[in-house]
């Protein structure tokens, strides 16, 4: 999956979870999950499960951790899916 | 020794009364009585409204009822913080201090009023645990078996590990 379609599907999944319509019309990767995009952090654990369903992969503890732009939430899936 | 305050050590079953000693309320707003039933699965619990409680006062002058957001925090008193205790006191090689329980989202329906002096049970389901966050479907009954709340509720347990 190009990183393209990848960036597609993940605003797909967080979009029900952002607080800020504004935000997520101007979504870039560079995008900050809970800062710029203002979504709980209660939240950004139902997209972990969401992006595991979406992708069948597992993610664990740590790297939940590491998942703080939406960049980042895109390098993520792609370690996992190799 | 299994609790000292607001810490524990981690135990293969926790007990119901244990978890109860481990909630970090007070008067008055301790909206837990008795927990009767928990597993990985599920948790039920009651509280049994004081006709003395001090929201009374005011919902309504002449009239009390118990609002619903009180009855939104029994059920997460029960089904989050409760049975989030629960989780964290199984956790191997654990001791967990200062337990601060952030209630993150509810989607609740309301169908009966609750009165002073009524006891309501609440029956939570859990949908997962995962990152700390635990979410579960919910429902409180009164004694008569009806519903008066249903729908679903999550939170994250914040403790300090040592």
């Amino acid at each position: 999956m190009t990183r393209e379609a990848l960036l597609e599907k993940v605003k797909e999944i967080i979009k029900p979870y952002v607080g800020d319509g504004e935000a997520f019309d101007n979504l870039t990767e560079a995008s900050d999950l809970i800062n710029d995009l203002k979504i709980n952090s209660a939240h950004v654990v139902d997209i972990v499960l969401d992006i595991e369903s979406e992708f069948d992969i597992m993610i664990d503890d740590d790297a939940i951790n590491d998942m703080t732009t939406v960049a980042s939430s895109i390098d993520l899936i792609q370690s996992k899916m190799e | 020794m299994l609790t000292e305050g607001n810490t524990w050590f981690n135990m293969a079953n926790p007990r119901p009364d244990q978890i109860l000693k481990a909630l970090p309320y007070a008067h008055p707003f301790l909206l837990v009585d008795e927990i009767t039933e928990v597993d990985d699965d599920h948790i039920i619990g009651f509280y049994r409204l004081r006709e003395d409680e001090y929201f009374y006062k005011g919902h309504f002058p002449g009239n009390p009822v118990t609002p619903g957001v009180i009855l939104t925090e029994i059920a997460a008193q029960i089904g989050l913080v409760s049975f989030g205790i629960y989780f964290e006191m199984t956790k191997e090689n654990q001791t967990v201090k200062n337990v601060v329980p952030l209630f993150s989202s509810a989607d609740v329906d309301f169908f009966k009023p609750v009165y002073p002096g009524e006891k309501v049970m609440v029956t939570a389901k859990k949908e997962y645990f995962r990152f700390n966050k635990l979410k579960c479907a919910v429902e409180m009954t009164n004694e008569g078996g009806d519903v008066v709340l249903k729908g679903s509720i999550s939170g994250m347990i914040a403790g300090k590990n040592e």
